[in-house]
C-alpha cells in the first residue's frame, strides 16, 4: 500500500496541470520567431488563428463567434488562438481591459512586431494586411485556408468541419 | 447565334472581372480618374500640370491606423508637394457600412485637420477597385513618365504605425527622394496591417 502514494500524487499533479491548461487563458507576446513557430507547428490538430485588434470594429463584431464556436469543438482537435495586432502602446490600457471586460477565454497572442512587412507574407502571400483575417491550418494533414474579412458563425463552422 | 453571344458576353465579363481584380503594382500604367473633392470640385490627376507625380493615399475618417498616420500624411504633403509630389487622399469606404465616412464627415475632417491636399470621395468605389486598394492607409506613389502615369511604389508609409519616431524604414519618403534624384525606387512594395476598405454590401 506504500507504493501507489507517489503515483497518486503525480497523477493528481498532472491532472491539475492539464486543468489549468484547459481552463486558463494564455496570453503570450509574439515576435516573428514565435509567430513562425506557431505557423510551422506539427501538432496534429486544426489551428484556427484569428488576426484582430480592439481598434478594428468588424473584428470586435466577429469575436463572439470564435468564443461561441470554440465551445462546440474538442480542444484536442481544434485549437483557437486570437492574434492581437493592437498597437504596443495600447496593450495595457486597451487590449488587456478589453479581454477582461468581454470575458474572452480563448488564448491570445499579442503580435508586438510592428514591422508588418517583415511577417505578413509568412501568414499568406495574398494578404495585404487588412483585418479581420483568419487562418485555418493543419500542417500534419497539409490543410491550409486563409480567409480575409469577417466570418460569421456558420462560416466558421463550415471551414472547421471541412478540415476535420 | 444566341449561344455564341452568351458565351462571348461571358468571356468579356470574365475578362473585365480579371482586369479589375489585378491590383496595380510598380511599373503599371495608371488610368486617371475624376472624383469630388471636399470643396465640391471635381479633381483629376491630369489637372496638376506642374506635378512630377503623386502620393495617392487611400484613407478615411474612421480607421485608427489612418489616424495614427494622419500627421505623417500631412507632413508628406508639406515636404513633397513643393517638390512636385503632392498628396492626393481618397476615401473609398461605403458610408452605409462605415457611417463616419460620409462626404460631410470627410469635409469636417479635412477642415479640422487643415488638409492642404485634395481629399476625394470615391463613392462608387471604382477607383479603389481599379487600383486594387484593400486597406487604409494604402499608398500608391505615382510618377509621370513621358506624359504617362506610372506606379512606382505600393504599400505602407513607413514601418511603425504605432510610433512615427521609431519608424526606421520610411518607404514613401525614401521612394520620393529616389525619384527626385532620378534613381530607381529600391523598395517597390510593402504590406501593412490596416483597416479593410469597407465595401458596399452587394
Amino acid at each position: 500500500m506504500r507504493a501507489p502514494g507517489p503515483y497518486i500524487i503525480m497523477l493528481l499533479l498532472i491532472s491539475l496541470v492539464s486543468i489549468t491548461k484547459v481552463t486558463g487563458q494564455k496570453i503570450e507576446y509574439f515576435k516573428v520567431p514565435e509567430l513562425t513557430k506557431l505557423l510551422n507547428n506539427k501538432d496534429n490538430k486544426l489551428l484556427v488563428v484569428n488576426f484582430w485588434a480592439t481598434w478594428c470594429q468588424p473584428c470586435i463584431v466577429e469575436l463572439p463567434n470564435f468564443e461561441k464556436v470554440a465551445k462546440s469543438y474538442d480542444a484536442s482537435k481544434v485549437r483557437f488562438i486570437l492574434v492581437s495586432l493592437d498597437f504596443p502602446s495600447e496593450i495595457n490600457k486597451r487590449l488587456l481591459p478589453f479581454l477582461k471586460k468581454n470575458k474572452i477565454t480563448l488564448d491570445v497572442a499579442v503580435m508586438t512586431d510592428v514591422d508588418y512587412n517583415s511577417w505578413i507574407d509568412l501568414v499568406d502571400p495574398r494578404w495585404q494586411g487588412e483585418i479581420p483575417a483568419t487562418l485555418f491550418l493543419n500542417n500534419v494533414s497539409n490543410k491550409r485556408y486563409f480567409h480575409m474579412g469577417k466570418v460569421d458563425e456558420p462560416g466558421l463552422k463550415k471551414y472547421i468541419n471541412a478540415f476535420l | 447565334m444566341k449561344k455564341l453571344i452568351l458565351v462571348l458576353t461571358g468571356v468579356f465579363m470574365f475578362a473585365g472581372i480579371t482586369r479589375a481584380a489585378a491590383p496595380y503594382k510598380a511599373g503599371d500604367d495608371v488610368s486617371d480618374f475624376s472624383l469630388k473633392n471636399v470643396n465640391g470640385e471635381m479633381v483629376s490627376l491630369s489637372q496638376f500640370n506642374d506635378a512630377k507625380g503623386f502620393i495617392v493615399v487611400f484613407a478615411c475618417n474612421t480607421c485608427p491606423v489612418v489616424k495614427k498616420y494622419e500627421q505623417r500624411i500631412i507632413d508628406l504633403n508639406k515636404e513633397f508637394s513643393s517638390k512636385g509630389y503632392p498628396v492626393v487622399a481618397i476615401n473609398s469606404n461605403d458610408q452605409t457600412v462605415s457611417p463616419g465616412d460620409s462626404y460631410s464627415d470627410m469635409q469636417k475632417t479635412a477642415k479640422s485637420k487643415g488638409y492642404a491636399f485634395p481629399y476625394l470621395y470615391d463613392e462608387s468605389q471604382e477607383v479603389a477597385k481599379r487600383f486594387g486598394a484593400t486597406n487604409t492607409p494604402h499608398v500608391y506613389l505615382i510618377s509621370k513618365k513621358e506624359g504617362q502615369l506610372v506606379v512606382e511604389y505600393v504599400g505602407a508609409i513607413d514601418n511603425n504605425a504605432d510610433d512615427a519616431a521609431k519608424a526606421d524604414k520610411k518607404y514613401v519618403a525614401d521612394a520620393v527622394h529616389a525619384l527626385l534624384k532620378n534613381d530607381q525606387v529600391a523598395v517597390t512594395n510593402t504590406k501593412a496591417i490596416g483597416c479593410g476598405i469597407k465595401w458596399k454590401k452587394s
